[in-house]
């Protein structure tokens, strides 16, 4: 079996608001229908409330933060899922069944495994 | 002696190759001990002769040569495994049965021209696990150098082992899904063999040859399936009016000035039947390869330019601008309804679409028929601003000059 990290990109929604519910509620219904292969998951604040965290230099340098995201974009990371699945073919099956896939984007990454 | 003994390597390298991914599971492993193989038979056969059993031998040597690698490659983790199963491989006599050779293929295939793969990566990929050219050649087709085509086949050996894209038969439910992306690579293939944006024309490949080798590789093992028989039609159908393309002396010859008996009448005759056995089989709706190998049916099926029918091929042209809209198909649309219904219907048809040097040349053309000499010279000027291969160059510089002097 193989891991793959399932990248939801869609606007950048406060899933909190309440006109989010109804959406959210499908997210949660993925994740219910396939419990079996989704290790994990999280859905995220929106981007304004990103930090971008950097250190100056090398390691121990100074850390300089700034606030939210460089630009507006039309699509943003709003949650992910790990997948267990076979091969690629299979993650593409069940990543093909997020409600981001039709209202955004999934990006499908395999995940190194610890050998 | 030389080419029909690397062709044969070529040939049957490709077999053997997508055998052994399967048995060592490694895209990387298996194309460098088939390389090593194939230098192997180069060394040897021109001295020993070729072996009565070209494939046993290529395929008893490539297992070594793998052997030999996972070997040397001994220290890297995780290849433990597979060196313990080639050890068993290894034993074998050779001789692989052409049913399993069919399923590897077929396997090889639908890996290298995988969807999750870029259309540009699944073209280098089928040209070099397929086709078995080298990547210098293969950065001479994509119109790229050595170094960027060896980068984009090492992100996509990587990326099949890392996302784990399996090497396996897609089930026959599947198919459709997955045919129009193997089809697509072989129809890009011979388009830019065909008509290719810019150059001297001459390749160190004959980029053309490869497309059509690898269709009729793609209908030998699915020989059931509309699509592939379709784009084996539509290659066939054009490749056959090739010769006529070019006079003597390089020039191009448009199709109204072709010598028809220069056309190929074997693959006019074989094109014609398996696009009807296309269409036999699809029943419903035509796809795109069968509307435009039903197109270039309609041209080669007539003796002469004026006795073509152009409303059939304007019918075929709407719909394919209907199902599969590009700007070539809208262009040659054009053209086909200036013949038909005249000139005026064909100037009215490209207003509609987006400039560029062919529309210019198209233009041109249609604005000579209606005597506008100058004006036709200056769509050519137009269309000679832009790229065009030297001999597409050369012709409508010609062109130019005959609408120039009619200009007075």
């Amino acid at each position: 079996m193989a891991q793959y990290l399932a990248l939801t990109y869609t606007a950048d929604v406060d899933w909190w608001a309440p006109e989010q519910a109804s959406e959210l509620a499908e997210y949660r219904q993925f994740a219910l229908d396939h419990a079996g292969s989704v290790k994990a998951s999280a859905v995220l604040h929106p981007t304004p409330t990103a930090t971008v965290v950097r250190v100056e230099g090398a390691r121990g340098g100074k850390v300089v933060t700034t606030d939210g995201p460089y630009a507006e974009t039309k699509e943003a990371l709003t949650g992910y899922y790990l997948i267990e699945a076979e091969d690629l073919e299979a993650a593409i099956a069940v990543a093909a069944q997020i409600p981001a896939a039709w209202n955004g984007a999934v990006e499908v990454r395999p995940v190194i495994l610890a050998r | 002696m030389h080419d029909t003994l690397a062709e044969t390597i070529r040939v049957e390298g490709t077999r053997i190759l997508a055998t052994l991914i399967r048995t060592v599971g490694d895209v990387q492993l298996a194309e460098d001990a088939v390389q090593e193989a194939a230098l192997a038979a180069l060394g040897a056969w021109p001295v020993t002769g070729v072996p009565p059993e070209p494939r046993a031998w290529l395929t008893v040597t490539a297992r070594r040569k793998a052997i030999d690698i996972v070997r040397r490659e001994r220290a890297r983790p995780g290849k433990e495994r597979a060196g313990l199963e080639l050890m068993e491989i290894g034993r074998s006599d050779g001789i692989v049965p052409d049913s399993v050779v069919r399923d590897d293929l077929l396997r090889l295939i639908f890996t290298c021209c995988h969807p999750a793969l870029s259309p540009p990566t699944r073209v280098a990929l089928a040209l070099r696990t397929l086709c078995g050219l080298s990547p210098a050649q293969i950065g001479g087709v994509l119109l790229t150098t050595e170094v960027a085509t060896n980068k984009r086949l090492t992100r996509a050996r990587q990326k099949i082992a890392a996302a784990r894209i399996p090497y396996r038969l897609p089930a026959d439910d599947e198919l459709p899904a997955r045919l129009p992306a193997v089809c697509s690579v072989i129809h890009s293939l011979y388009t830019s063999g065909h008509a290719p944006m810019e150059g001297e024309t001459a390749y160190d490949v004959d980029l053309c040859a490869e497309a059509v080798r690898l269709a009729e590789l793609l209908h030998e093992l699915l020989p059931d399936q509309p699509m592939p028989s379709a784009v084996l039609a539509l290659l066939l159908l054009t490749e056959a009016r090739r010769p006529a393309r070019l006079d003597e002396d390089g020039h191009v010859v448009t199709l109204d000035q072709q010598d028809r008996s220069r056309w190929d009448k074997q693959a006019i005759d074989r094109g014609i039947a398996m696009l009807n056995d296309s269409l036999l089989r699809s029943g419903r709706q035509a796809d795109a390869y069968q509307l435009q190998a039903a197109i270039a049916a309609e041209h080669a099926r007539v003796p002469s330019y004026s006795a073509t029918d152009w409303w059939e091929i304007v019918r075929l042209y709407e719909l394919l601008v209907s199902i599969a809209p590009s700007t070539s198909a809208h262009l040659a649309y054009a053209v086909a309804t200036a013949e038909a219904d005249g000139t005026a219907s064909g100037l009215a048809m490209l207003d509609e679409l987006p400039p560029s040097p062919r529309w210019h040349a198209v233009r041109a053309e249609l604005l000579a028929r209606d005597h506008r000499y100058a004006e036709a010279a200056e769509e050519l000027t137009r269309a000679l601003a832009g790229p065009a291969t030297d001999p597409e160059r050369a012709h409508r510089e010609r062109r130019r000059q005959v609408f120039l002097d009619l200009a007075g």
